[in-house]
């Protein structure tokens, strides 16, 4: 090591370089870190408690404190919560909110992305007379209010004979995902570079060759990014599954919601949280999975609040 | 000859046109038509059915006399103000702790962002079992000894909206604290040093340099949370279903439930405009700054 140092360092004065370094325990660290232990620990302690609750047996959360852990660990609660929990007198379980959020999920999601990518793209590289104009609609469209235009919506989706129906349910995720998600794919979709477009124009390529061919398969990331948004947001819609659906069709969020404020029967807390934790568990995977990815989508989604 | 050679005006381009046709139905129908029809709807005496006969401001009134109304109102004030206030103070503390140069930066941003992704309903159910007097926090003080000590939010009129606060901000200041450290990690790294060399201190740096400096930051963060404000609904129903009593109402619930429970669609679409209202009162000096400002100024 020092040997190293007086040969690549000769003839130069060594000493040391680069700020001074600090020590470990300083009162600054032992405050900061200290200050950042609190606020995880603050910051975690829901889902401990969600998972803790739903590992007890109803004896022993009537007896302990909801912040200690399971003495006994039972996975009856989660058994209960998925196949057997009650929404009014229908006693099937949580899993068919699941399976229906998954209906409505993939249709939805895949569809949104696709429409909005074509119409960010259109944006982009295909400017129209008056094609900005829309795009300035859509984007204030973002900031109305769901409740203004829900009840319009009601009548549209009736006379389509939607109402009540996934599809339904499906048209209007793709009507409100689409602000955000075009004024994604067209701002991405400016961002690559012209000579591209111009190139693959000169080459005799046309409107849909040059999607699919060039800005598709150049611009995963943006797709990931939009399919993180969706899926999500999605996933915790409560108001448009409570309102475009009926009882069979309610999304995991809504008979969540029926199951655990369901005012008949003796509460059970653990099949309560067990139920709340298989609802959380899909964006929660979703978010650890992927990790910076789903900041740069939320931050572009922003505006959908 | 040249007639034959130019091509039809509509026809050029037809393919980005009808690309773009779920945008541009969707920007006419729904942001533009609904909200239309649902402003001139708010001046008809509609009731189960959506009709046309018009009563003026008779909705408006009637509305602004409702006392799960001006609740609903009040609830959201509080709510609001408490939002935006303490979303942007812990927001930026937070953001400012994680710009200290930390380790496991990563995982601490991991952990304070997590509620983020997870739906109101599921907010709103796990802060209702952590708030309950029998079982929660209330019940462990006081089993710790403290025999008389009172903390239940949920249970009380007076403070119901701030056991919603409560949870709301867990959901959503973590986000807010990444928007921030953005703002903060694109500030010039020079300013530091030069502030350093003039020997003022760092909290001054923040408070009289770095913040002002991040106004288009605070800014979107500000539309953020009052967009998010407005819109709360899932997390009351889920927490406290507008209870005890009418004591948690707010604006959002007040349409849903005059829309499809009492049958009273001129009140739904009445308080609906007036959330628009409010949304505009917001946006318009905003966009007016963002857009209007950079046309004119530089």
């Amino acid at each position: 090591m020092a040997n190293n140092m007086n040969e690549t360092t000769a003839g130069v004065v060594t000493g040391p370089s680069g700020p001074k370094p600090r020590p470990i325990l300083s009162p600054r660290n032992i405050m900061i870190y200290g200050t950042i232990l609190v606020v995880c620990f603050y910051y975690a302690l829901p889902l401990y408690v969600m998972i803790v609750t739903s590992l007890k047996g109803m004896p022993e959360i009537r007896l302990g404190n909801i912040f200690s852990p399971p003495v006994e660990i039972t996975f009856q609660p989660w058994v209960k919560a998925w196949a057997e929990a009650c929404t009014g007198l229908d006693c099937t379980g949580l899993s068919k909110g699941f399976w229906n959020s998954v209906k409505i999920l993939i249709p939805s999601a895949t569809l949104s992305i696709l429409i909005a990518s074509i119409n960010g793209y259109a944006l982009a590289n295909w400017k129209f007379k008056g094609s900005e104009v829309f795009f300035t609609i859509l984007i204030f469209g973002a900031f109305v209010p769901y409740q203004v235009v829900i009840y319009p919506i009601v009548i549209i989706l009736r006379e389509l004979g939607l109402f009540g129906k996934l599809p339904g349910l499906v048209l209007v995720h793709v009507i409100f995902g689409m602000p955000i998600l075009t004024l994604l794919f067209r701002n991405y979709f400016t961002s690559l570079p012209e000579e591209l477009f111009k190139a693959a124009r000169v080459d005799g390529a046309g409107f849909w060759g040059i999607y699919f061919r060039i800005m598709v398969p150049m611009s995963l990331p943006i797709f990931v990014v939009a399919l993180i948004l969706q899926v999500t947001g999605i996933w915790n819609d409560f108001l448009f599954g409570v309102i475009y659906t009926k009882p069979e069709n309610y999304p995991m969020t809504v008979q969540l919601n029926n199951i655990v404020n369901s005012v008949q029967g003796v509460k059970e807390y653990n099949v309560n949280m067990a139920a709340t934790m298989l609802t959380g568990i899909v964006p929660l995977i979703i978010y650890f999975a992927s990790g910076k990815l789903f900041v740069r989508g939320i931050a572009a989604g922003a505006v959908k609040g | 000859m040249a007639g034959a050679t130019k091509p039809v005006r509509i026809l050029r381009n037809l393919n980005a046109k009808i690309a773009a046709l779920p945008m541009i139905t969707t920007a006419l129908v729904i942001f533009v038509g609904c909200t239309i029809w649902t402003i001139v709807h708010s001046f008809t005496n509609s009731r189960l059915l959506p009709k046309l006969e018009f009563v003026g401001f008779a909705q408006y009134e009637r509305l602004w006399s409702t006392r799960r109304w001006l609740i609903s109102i009040e609830n959201l004030a509080y709510f609001g103000i408490g939002s935006l206030v303490f979303s942007l103070v812990i927001g930026f503390l937070l953001a400012a702790l994680l710009d200290q140069k930390i380790r496991f930066e990563n995982t601490v941003r991991t952990i304070i962002l997590y509620p983020f992704a997870l739906s109101f309903i599921v907010t709103g159910l796990v802060w209702q079992w952590i708030l309950n007097p029998e079982f929660g926090i209330q019940h462990i003080v006081r089993s710790l000894g403290f025999e008389n000590f009172v903390f239940d939010p949920l249970y009380n009129p007076d403070i119901v909206i701030f056991g919603v606060l409560i949870a709301g901000l867990w959901q959503g200041t973590g986000f807010i604290m990444v928007i921030l450290l953005s703002g903060l990690r694109g500030i010039d790294g020079e300013i530091w040093k030069a502030s350093r060399i003039d020997g003022i201190p760092k909290w001054k740096t923040y408070l009289f340099v770095v913040i002002p400096m991040m106004r288009p930051t605070f800014v979107t963060a500000l539309v953020i949370i009052t967009a998010g404000i407005i819109k709360v609904y899932d997390l009351v129903v889920a927490q406290t279903n507008g209870g005890p009593g009418i004591a948690s109402e707010v604006p959002a619930k007040y349409v849903y439930d005059s829309m499809f429970r009492s049958q009273n669609l001129g009140q739904g679409f009445a308080a609906s405009t007036m959330m628009l209202l409010s949304v505009l009162i917001v946006l318009i000096p905003w966009a007016y700054l963002e857009f209007g400002g950079r046309k004119n100024g530089k």
